[in-house]
């Protein structure tokens, strides 16, 4: 253990030797802030739980998620089948948290495509302003306008449902909020002094926006996205409820849900369980993106 | 010690031993350790650099720190009343009617949607200290005891349509609305012009000596204050350096005060390297 | 006049708008090397405007500046940006509060393509008695006094021929005002470095400089050596108020 804890010194150190020390410093400080929150440590325990599951699904004993049995159909959940078996007779325990891969993946996906994308728009349109500023944030109304779920199912249906549909989807219209806070906060920056000593020294415009206003940006978006992420899971939840989703047998919440729509007074474990492990990741972020939001507060210096 | 206390009443403000931390990524800092003083309705210079915990140690009496400070007195009181032990509602009775705070950034006081005129007229209404058909009239004669030339013109204008030096005037106006006991001024000029700093100044005494009150004037410039105060409480790192009178800044004896007085620049020496302040360990103690 | 020595910095009936307003109503001045001017005046006489002209950040401008014999125009090159550099008032809002000191010192020397980046951030802390310690800490993380420090090393990173500084102790206390302005007297002796000072407090200015013009109403109402201060007669009452003021400490 004291390895951990020469670690943590190294971390905490305010005189740090090299960059890299610093920024991970940083980091360190902030995540000591955030674990100071008992409902944030709690949302990313939740989160934690399913992203673990997911990613060593493989290796964990479970049923295979797409055997079908049919004598075992519609078992409620005991011993062997810890959360019962749906209408064709796969475990559900196992769909369960397979099903956690797709929704997992998709989050991921649409948080590294719209949020990169939404910063830089965002931060161009606040720092330079002018006719940039009124062409981007045009751009962004027209994405913004359109409403996601729809929109969603529309591409779906337009291309073949799949993964990456899914995520264009979302994706496209996703980046309009971040592109719009980053634009006020950076917009609020371009007249302090900071920027103009950069101007001063002659830094160009594009070292400007990328090494001076988006760091600035980041930590709000971080927020967000953390607060993103429970509507992008409802989201690829209700396109698989829809059954624009991913294609069966692949096991998905939302799909899952809808296959139990009709036994819900019988077989209350089909579309309860699954709908319970949407409401649990959602919850999850939201604390989590909560926690974050005190952690980070641009008022305090 | 130089007290100016009456025997018969209650000081106005007493206050003994007061220590004040909070908890940062270090461990407790003690921002205030030890303070005391003792005043009556006088007028009370705090000198310090930031740091000091000048401010700190009024806020405390308003109950306007963070949550996470921890108080702990020998003794708060105010004319007798203790102010330690009052809760929200004690600390609510006692903010604005009994001691009032002029601060730096006027614009922080004032509302910035509410034309100062029906500011005014809300604090009269508040504190209950005008009828409600004569609050507009009362509120014209306190705009004009600040000496603001057409009060009726500045009671319909917002604060940002107001100059900095008329907006602490209005600022003060509602603060006097209330007639506090004690005014606390915490770097209330800093952030003005020289020539105006000086009229408020000027005002604030003059408010302050017809009304009756105490004044506590906070500030990191010694030269200004020393003008303005009966009494000078030098603070360092949470304590008291030195006690000095008014006007006596040059028979400053501790090695801080003599310091901080040395290393200003002046005319009379230009162009020499300024004396620098060497910070004793054992000032820390 | 001789060319032969060009001053640092000469303006020539500099005049600034902001917006429809004439903040700068004609101002002339020059600077040689190893130089100072002072500028003093009350809030909104239109000084530190000066300097933001001169820097390139207020770009609403009429007239002649020069720097180092070479005209400079609205729109700057980047060799003109290193010809000058500006000291700003609040060194917390001056810093990139997201970059290390390291990368801010490392930035005007990306900027300018300047080489043995390692070596000048070194050398650049040590001028100014910074610790090395400070080197990979934040902003947020040093008092103000070494905040303005790294600001002034920053600007002298690029060796500009003039320096600017907006009231660089205003924000300070009055210990830390005092090492500051030992710092800056002690690299003005040792680079002759020419610099413009604006200030509201006379003393600063004084002190730090030999000639000390009064600004009032946009324009230059008095222009003085220190040693011709006391007693003086100014032309402007404000400005003799201000000196009077001054004086009597």
């Amino acid at each position: 253990m004291s390895s951990l804890s020469h670690s943590l010194q190294w971390l905490s150190s305010d005189t740090p030797a090299t960059r890299t020390q610093a920024k991970l410093g940083a980091i360190y400080r902030l995540l000591r802030r955030f674990l100071t929150h008992p409902i944030g440590v709690l949302g990313l325990i939740m989160v934690a739980l399913i992203v673990l599951a997911a990613l060593f699904a493989t290796w964990l004993p479970l049923a295979d998620p797409v055997a079908q049995s049919l004598d075992q159909r519609l078992l409620p959940p005991s011993a062997l089948h810890w959360l019962g078996t749906d209408t064709l007779g796969r475990d559900i325990l196992s769909r369960v948290i397979h099903g956690a891969r797709p929704t997992l993946a998709i989050v991921a996906l649409v948080l590294l495509i719209s949020v990169p994308i939404g910063l830089l728009v965002g931060a161009a349109a606040g720092l330079w302003g002018g006719w940039v500023d009124a062409v981007l944030m045009r751009v962004a109304d027209v994405f913004l306008a359109f409403p996601r779920l729809i929109l969603a199912i529309a591409v779906a249906a337009a291309l073949s449902a799949g993964l990456w549909t899914a995520v264009i989807a979302i994706a496209a219209t996703g980046w309009p909020p971040y592109a719009r806070v980053a634009r006020a906060e950076i917009a609020a920056l371009r007249r302090s002094e900071f920027i103009q000593a950069a101007k001063a020294i002659g830094v160009s415009p594009l070292r400007l926006l990328v090494r001076h206003a988006l760091p600035l940006s980041l930590p709000s978006a971080f927020v967000r996205a953390a607060l993103d992420a429970p509507g992008i899971v409802l989201i690829v939840a209700g396109l698989g409820f829809l059954g624009v989703g991913l294609p069966p047998p692949q096991p998905e919440w939302g799909a899952m849900v809808a296959e139990g729509r009709a036994l819900v007074f019988e077989a209350w474990w089909v579309s309860t369980l699954p709908g319970i492990m949407i409401l649990w990741l959602s919850l999850g972020f939201n604390f989590v993106g909560d926690a974050m939001r005190d952690v980070v507060d641009p008022g305090v210096k | 010690m130089n007290n100016v206390q009456r025997e018969s009443a209650a000081p106005l403000l007493d206050i003994e031993n007061l220590r004040i931390s909070f908890p940062t990524a270090q461990g407790r800092t003690e921002a205030v350790r030890g303070v005391s003083l003792r005043m009556g309705r006088e007028r009370v210079a705090v000198v310090g650099e930031s740091g000091s915990g000048k401010s700190i140690t009024f806020r405390s009496l308003l109950g306007l720190l963070p949550a996470a400070a921890t108080v702990s007195a020998d003794r708060m009181c105010l004319e007798g009343q203790d102010l330690l032990s009052l809760g929200a509602r004690g600390m609510r009775a006692i903010r604005g009617r009994r001691i009032g705070m002029v601060v730096q950034d006027p614009k922080q006081g004032l509302d910035p949607l509410m034309t100062i005129g029906s500011q005014l007229v809300e604090m009269l209404r508040l504190h209950r200290k005008a009828p409600a058909a004569g609050a507009y009239n009362r509120a014209l004669e306190l705009l004009a005891e600040v000496h603001i030339r057409d009060p009726k013109r500045v009671m319909g204008l917002y604060p940002h349509e107001v100059s900095g030096g008329m907006a602490q005037r209005a600022m003060l106006a509602m603060i006097l609305s209330a007639e506090p006991d004690l005014l606390i001024a915490d770097e209330a000029t800093s952030a003005l012009d020289a020539v105006v700093r000086h009229r408020i100044l000027d005002l604030i005494e003059e408010q302050v000596r017809l009304r009756g009150m105490g004044l506590v004037l906070i500030s990191h410039d010694l030269d200004l204050v020393a003008r303005y105060a009966d009494r000078i409480l030098v603070m360092y790192a949470g304590r008291v350096m030195e006690e000095l009178r008014g006007g006596e800044m040059s028979a400053a004896r501790h090695p801080y005060t003599r310091g901080l007085l040395a290393c200003r620049p002046s005319l009379d020496h230009p162009g020499q390297d300024l004396p620098v302040l060497q910070r004793e360990a054992s000032w820390l103690q | 006049m001789a060319t032969v020595n060009p001053p640092a910095l000469r303006i020539d009936n500099l005049v600034v708008q902001r917006g429809t307003a004439q903040v700068v109503n004609g101002v002339s001045f020059s600077v040689p090397h190893g130089g100072s001017l002072g500028i003093v005046g009350e809030s909104g006489c239109g000084k530190s405007t000066i300097l933001r002209a001169v820097a390139g950040i207020d770009q609403q401008w009429t007239g002649q500046i020069e720097i180092g014999g070479r005209p400079i125009g609205v729109r700057r090159t980047l060799a003109d940006r290193r010809a000058m550099q500006m000291v700003f008032q609040d060194p917390l809002a001056a810093l990139n509060p997201s970059h290390t000191i390291d990368e801010i010192l490392r930035e005007p020397l990306i900027v300018h393509g300047m080489a043995e980046q390692e070596a000048r951030i070194v050398q650049a802390l040590q001028t100014v008695a910074l610790p090395l310690t400070a080197r990979f800490r934040f902003p947020g993380q040093l008092s103000g006094g070494q905040r303005q420090r790294v600001c002034i090393a920053r600007a002298l990173l690029v060796e500009p021929e003039v320096l600017l500084l907006d009231e660089p102790t205003s924000a300070l206390d009055v210990s830390v005002q005092a090492e500051v302005l030992n710092l800056l007297s002690r690299l003005r002796r040792e680079r002759q470095q020419a610099f413009v000072l604006v200030s509201h407090d006379l003393h600063v200015v004084a002190h730090m400089c030999d000639r000390i013009a009064f600004m009032v109403g946009g324009r230059f109402t008095d222009v003085l050596t220190r040693d011709q201060l006391r007693g003086a007669t100014l032309h402007h009452p404000e400005a003799q108020r201000l000196l009077d003021a001054a004086l009597t400490h």
